[in-house]
């Protein structure tokens, strides 16, 4: 198709509109990107500076790298306990919150509320809950008859403290989504599997879980992207610490880049970064996309 | 699923309350002296509440700069959005030219590319330029959102083909209908947009700890987060430092939650 003087003045005008987010996005979204990808392939003085060519050497270094494996691992730990607990924990206080009841509005601005918490005053109010001296947790455990560890102190029960923080920050968006999700189920739909016979646990597995569905793949997506980038309540709790165990991905580039000064290899991290959530959105569009053809 | 009224407000305020119990908590350690802190059980209740360790917040770091560094960016950071999102939106519905879907596609992508995964060549470009510990390096980098384009271009296509229609015929410039009419018909999806904007920027950590350096350009959320590394960790305080900031945000919640909810579904509910 040829291009005429009016398709060159509508694109020009067309442009024009879109100048201000294009240049925005060319200078601090896709120049980056690209510049990261180049970044990853040469060695770097600690000014950022590039020195020599280092080709994939940064991507084999990560292969072999046992720090590497015990990140992505750390990773992987955080994502599976916090992930599907989030979203259950989520699905089962939006179905409590889908009622008519008076004042219904109350609480679910209550339950709702950690949308609005930041994660540095989440991670400030868990580490005092969290310590073992003066925090609530521990001292409860003990009225159980429970020895509560020293959470941020050990690995394992490190990571399951981060973890807690972070179901806690994300339940305010789990809670709004699956809500919204269980609006959009028409009460007919309930009615006739009554009629059916259908009652409490049941009903919830066979008609409520279902038709949430694309809400809760959804949320998986979009929490599973949501740990993949955590940073800030692993800055404030643990600081990656304590041997490792919750360095995870983002954090081992924050490290290597801003406090080791290894530019190329904390960048050929961000690539494998930029990878992971790239598969997973990916995956998101296609799976909407389909849903979409077959209704 | 029918419980009895009774078992379900149990059941809603015990909810409730365990959900928002460290937040609630938060409040009430920083009423609590520091004294009261440290005794065994730990305490839920302050038994003589006092203000002191709001009082000693505004002693120990400059908070009041804080909430303002981070007011100023944040509100920034809306005004540009509002602004770049108005203008993209109004060409994704209204104009037609060749290579729309194309760039709109273009748009589609930067959601899938994670701030992170640019934060090394980000920083080196706002340092090589001199904006490190200035509010425009806060801002700017955030100033463009797919997003909120997506979320009003959404609304712009809601609006009636007949207004363009007579606005056309009334002899109106292209520029003129989205100020006199597509904007003032879209303030809810803009309330969105804003909201959405405030938060996520009055929230950031990361970036601001990187490119600032100078106690007085920090942000509340990395200024309250020294409380933490100070010699002496005081609870009391931190935690009145805590409410504080997060005092701003929660009233938002209260104010916007209709324009929150909007956003956050925006995407999940009908694909």
């Amino acid at each position: 198709m040829r291009w005429t003087a009016r398709d060159l003045r509508s694109l020009g005008i067309g442009l024009a509109y879109l100048a201000p987010s294009l240049v925005l996005f060319a200078a601090f979204v896709f120049i980056p990107l690209a510049e990261t990808i180049n970044l990853s392939l040469f060695n770097t003085r600690a000014t950022g500076a590039i020195t020599t060519f280092a080709g994939l050497d940064h991507y084999l270094e990560l292969l072999t790298s046992p720090a590497f494996r015990t990140g992505l691992l750390a990773t992987a730990i955080f994502a599976i306990y916090t992930v599907p607990i989030g979203i259950a924990l989520g699905l089962v206080l939006a179905v409590l919150l889908n009622q008519r009841l008076r004042a219904i509005n109350v609480f679910r601005t209550m339950m709702s509320s950690t949308i609005a918490i930041s994660a540095a005053v989440g991670a400030l109010i868990w580490l005092l809950l969290f310590n073992p001296s003066l925090g609530l947790l521990n001292y409860l455990l003990s009225r159980v008859g429970v020895h509560g560890p020293e959470w941020l102190i050990q690995p394992t029960t490190a990571i399951i403290a981060v973890s807690i923080t972070t179901i806690w920050l994300t339940l305010g968006t789990n809670i709004i989504v699956l809500l919204s999700g269980l609006q959009g189920v028409p009460e007919e739909i309930y009615e006739a599997a009554r009629l059916d016979g259908a009652r409490g646990l049941r009903m919830f597995t066979r008609i409520t879980v279902p038709m949430v569905s694309p809400s809760l793949f959804f949320l998986f997506v979009v929490d599973t992207v949501a740990v993949l980038q955590a940073f800030t309540q692993i800055h404030v709790m643990t600081r990656g610490g304590p041997v490792d165990a919750t360095r995870v991905l983002v954090y081992s580039i924050y490290q290597d880049a801003f406090q080791n000064f290894q530019f190329g290899f904390a960048s050929a991290q961000a690539v494998i970064l930029l990878l992971l959530v790239m598969g997973l959105t990916l995956i998101q569009f296609r799976f909407v996309e389909r849903r979409v053809h077959y209704q | 699923m029918k419980l009895g009224r009774v078992a379900n407000y149990a059941l809603l305020v015990v909810g409730s309350i365990i959900v928002a119990f460290p937040l609630l908590l938060a409040l009430s350690y920083s009423l609590m002296s520091e004294s009261e802190i440290a005794t065994f059980p730990p305490p839920i209740l302050p038994a003589q509440p006092t203000l002191d360790n709001y009082a000693q917040v505004f002693a120990t770091i400059p908070i009041v700069r804080y909430l303002l560094n981070s007011f100023v960016v944040s509100s920034a950071v809306v005004v540009g959005q509002l602004l770049t999102a108005s203008l993209a939106a109004y060409a994704f519905s209204f104009l037609v030219f060749r290579g729309r879907q194309v760039l709109f596609f273009l748009f589609l992508t930067t959601l899938m590319i994670p701030w992170e995964a640019t934060i090394i060549p980000n920083y080196i470009t706002i340092r090589s330029i001199g904006w490190l510990d200035t509010y425009q390096g806060l801002a700017v980098p955030f100033m463009a959102t797919a997003f909120g384009t997506f979320l009003l271009r959404q609304a712009f296509l809601q609006i009636p083909r007949e207004l363009w229609d007579a606005a056309r015929i009334d002899g109106a410039t292209t520029f003129r209908f989205l100020v006199s009419t597509v904007i003032p018909l879209s303030r809810p999806a803009l309330g969105t947009v804003a909201i959405y904007g405030f938060l996520s920027t009055y929230n950031q950590y990361f970036w601001p700890l990187l490119i600032t350096n100078q106690t007085l350009m920090r942000t509340t959320q990395v200024g309250i987060a020294q409380l933490r590394f100070e010699e002496t960790l005081r609870w009391g305080l931190v935690m009145a430092g805590v409410i504080m900031v997060a005092v701003p945000t929660l009233a938002l919640l209260v104010l916007g939650q209709r324009q929150l909810i909007r956003g956050l579904t925006a995407g999940a509910v009908k694909g």
